[in-house]
């Protein structure tokens, strides 16, 4: 009888935090994904690389799901395991991107003069750039693969993560407590690192989760083009690459990473946009 | 005005010079001796070794290098192929034609839908048209050309047999145009939540404002004022995000044209980055940057122009 009465006094609870029946399922998506990183050799059907050249592409029977690539290979095993390189690229980026940007952007906002001049110069010339191509071309012509992929895209990313991290510096800067902080004689490094950091720290936590959906997104594209991943590795825009070509014979064979490149996208920025909302007003 | 032209000048050019040192540096950047990576797979005669020193100047100081490839490339001479040993500029040229024909098609759709669909979201504010485009925003933003690509493949190519597969088609415009819409729509649809979402930003903050009331007021008709008033002043915004939209294109073209296998200039730059082709990777990526460069120099011109607050110059821009 418990039950009946907790239900609405949960949903006001829910909505209270603005977790709606969308972002729900975007943090569903993100959790399933998590768990296949984690566990996915335990919870795949089968290796992803077990190859069995004599039964070639199939579409899904009862054995495997989502049918099998070119090489036998079964798709939904590897996509199970393609969780793996679609979390861990994407983290490290997202970080590494921003660990950099609120550093120059802490130095640049707060500190203003020369180092605000050469830091936003450089910012400036960045985006100038075709980033997506920059990063086709220095990944290809370095080689390398995923880790050289995750590099570049760091030093991409760390140029519009500074321009967010200084204007929120900026807009602390004129606040009381900073005032008072420096009438006590408290050392920059301090006020840096101990009283601004904290306040922009949740802005900073929204961007990271948006930049992981744009880290995942350019990941996959670079693996699709043959320049992440090794040969074999199962990932989502590997697979892309490596079974462009049984479209017609198992489309769950491009259908399911495609789908799944989408869906996590999706879900982290959702949440990403509702952690914004949540931490920032 | 001049000034304004001759002050985007001085960032733009220095701009092509770092790039162009950039894309220079790739024969250096590539792992190993710069003559094994411009040799390719060639036989490695000593014959052969001292021409490509010679062609590249390999034997020069890093700058005298630089500024005679430079000099070179001003001429309009980007060196041959490895692969093929054709004229890198022949190949550009041979390519560009699909890419231009693509994007332009993908520029319409995005100029023309995502102002139509982001008025109708503002207009229609709060109903579920409104909702749904906020989602189709999110959508448009996650989901890269290739994906959708995939989709849009599946569901008219496979499915429906509508459209073709792959290819960019022989000749004619109309037969062209069939093989390119699905290619153009996958290329749009990443695009366009940017401009949906910026109209209807636009719109809803400009059919707030004063002179809206005070056309109602003095009875001009709905149309009018949207067309007349509001649209005018909306779009400004749309026109500073121009720059992020003619790159977006052009990068989503590179991986739509390997999704859809056509043969332009985006799947030349991929094909010439996998076999390692410097000189070709080199000079699509200079015409790519100097294309963006510019574009991105006209759309400031043109920002300038249709903004009468900065072209008198009471706003700074």
């Amino acid at each position: 009888m418990t039950l009946p009465l907790e239900l609405p006094q949960m949903r006001g609870r829910l909505q209270r935090h603005g977790l709606t029946l969308p972002l729900l399922l975007c943090l569903a998506v993100v959790a399933i994904v998590t768990i296949c990183a984690i566990f996915g050799s335990n919870i795949a059907p089968d290796s992803p690389f077990t190859q069995r050249l004599e039964v070639g592409d199939k579409p899904p029977s009862a054995e495997f799901l989502a049918g099998t690539d070119l090489l036998g290979r079964d798709v939904l095993s590897r996509v199970i395991h393609g969780a793996r390189t679609a979390l861990v690229g994407p983290i490290v980026v997202a970080a590494g991107a921003f660990a950099i940007a609120t550093l120059l952007g802490l130095l640049s906002g707060y500190l203003g003069g020369l180092v605000d001049v050469a830091i936003m110069r450089w910012v400036d010339f960045m985006l100038a750039l075709p980033g997506p191509l920059v990063a086709i071309v220095v990944v290809g012509v370095i080689g390398g693969g995923y880790w050289t992929a995750v590099l570049v895209l760091i030093i991409l990313f760390t140029a519009p993560d500074t321009r967010i991290v200084r204007s929120a510096v900026l807009e602390q800067r004129p606040l009381p407590y900073i005032d008072a902080a420096r009438a006590l004689g408290i050392s920059k490094r301090r006020i840096l690192f101990v009283h601004i950091l904290p306040n922009i720290l949740p802005l900073i936590l929204a961007y990271v989760v948006l930049d992981f959906a744009f880290a995942l997104v350019n990941l996959a594209g670079l693996s699709f083009l043959g320049l992440g991943v090794q040969p074999g590795t199962p990932d989502w825009g590997r697979m892309l690459f490596e079974n462009r070509n049984i479209l017609f014979s198992n489309p769950p064979g491009l259908l399911l990473p495609a789908g799944m490149i989408i869906l996590t996208a999706v879900s982290m920025n959702l949440i990403g946009d509702w952690l914004f909302e949540r931490l920032t007003k | 005005m001049v000034r304004l032209i001759l002050e985007r000048l001085a960032v733009a050019i220095p701009l092509l010079l770092i790039i162009s040192l950039g894309v220079f540096a790739l024969v250096h950047i590539a792992p190993g001796d710069p003559v094994r990576a411009l040799l390719g797979t060639r036989p490695s005669d000593p014959a052969t070794l001292a021409a490509l020193r010679d062609k590249y100047h390999l034997n020069d100081p890093f700058v005298v290098q630089y500024g005679k490839w430079l000099w070179q490339v001003l001429q309009g001479d980007l060196g041959r192929s490895i692969n093929g040993n054709r004229l890198v500029w022949s190949a550009i040229k041979e390519r560009a034609g699909v890419t231009i024909f693509l994007s332009l098609i993908g520029t319409a759709i995005v100029l023309l839908f995502g102002v139509l669909l982001g008025m109708a979201a503002a207009l229609r504010r709060g109903t579920r048209l409104d909702r749904a485009m906020v989602m189709f925003g999110v959508f448009g933003i996650s989901s890269p050309a290739f994906v959708t690509g995939i989709f849009l493949l599946y569901f008219f190519g496979v499915v429906l047999g509508w459209f073709p597969t792959f290819g960019a088609g022989r000749s004619g415009f109309g037969d062209r145009l069939w093989h390119l819409t699905l290619p153009a729509l996958a290329l749009a649809l990443s695009v366009m939540a940017i401009v949906v979402k910026i109209t209807r930003a636009s719109m809803i903050e400009e059919l707030d404002r004063d002179y809206v009331t005070f056309a109602r007021a003095r009875g001009l008709s709905a149309t009018r004022i949207i067309f007349g008033y509001v649209l005018r002043n909306a779009l400004i915004p749309v026109v500073t995000a121009a720059g992020l939209v003619v790159v977006g294109l052009l990068a989503s073209a590179i991986y739509v044209e390997v999704t859809f296998a056509l043969p332009g200039l985006g799947s030349l730059t991929v094909d010439a980055v996998q076999k390692r082709d410097i000189p070709l990777i080199q000079g699509t990526t200079l015409v790519f940057s100097c294309f963006v460069v510019l574009v991105n120099l006209a759309i400031d011109i043109v920002y300038t122009l249709i903004d009468p607050r900065i072209r008198f110059g009471k706003v700074e821009s």
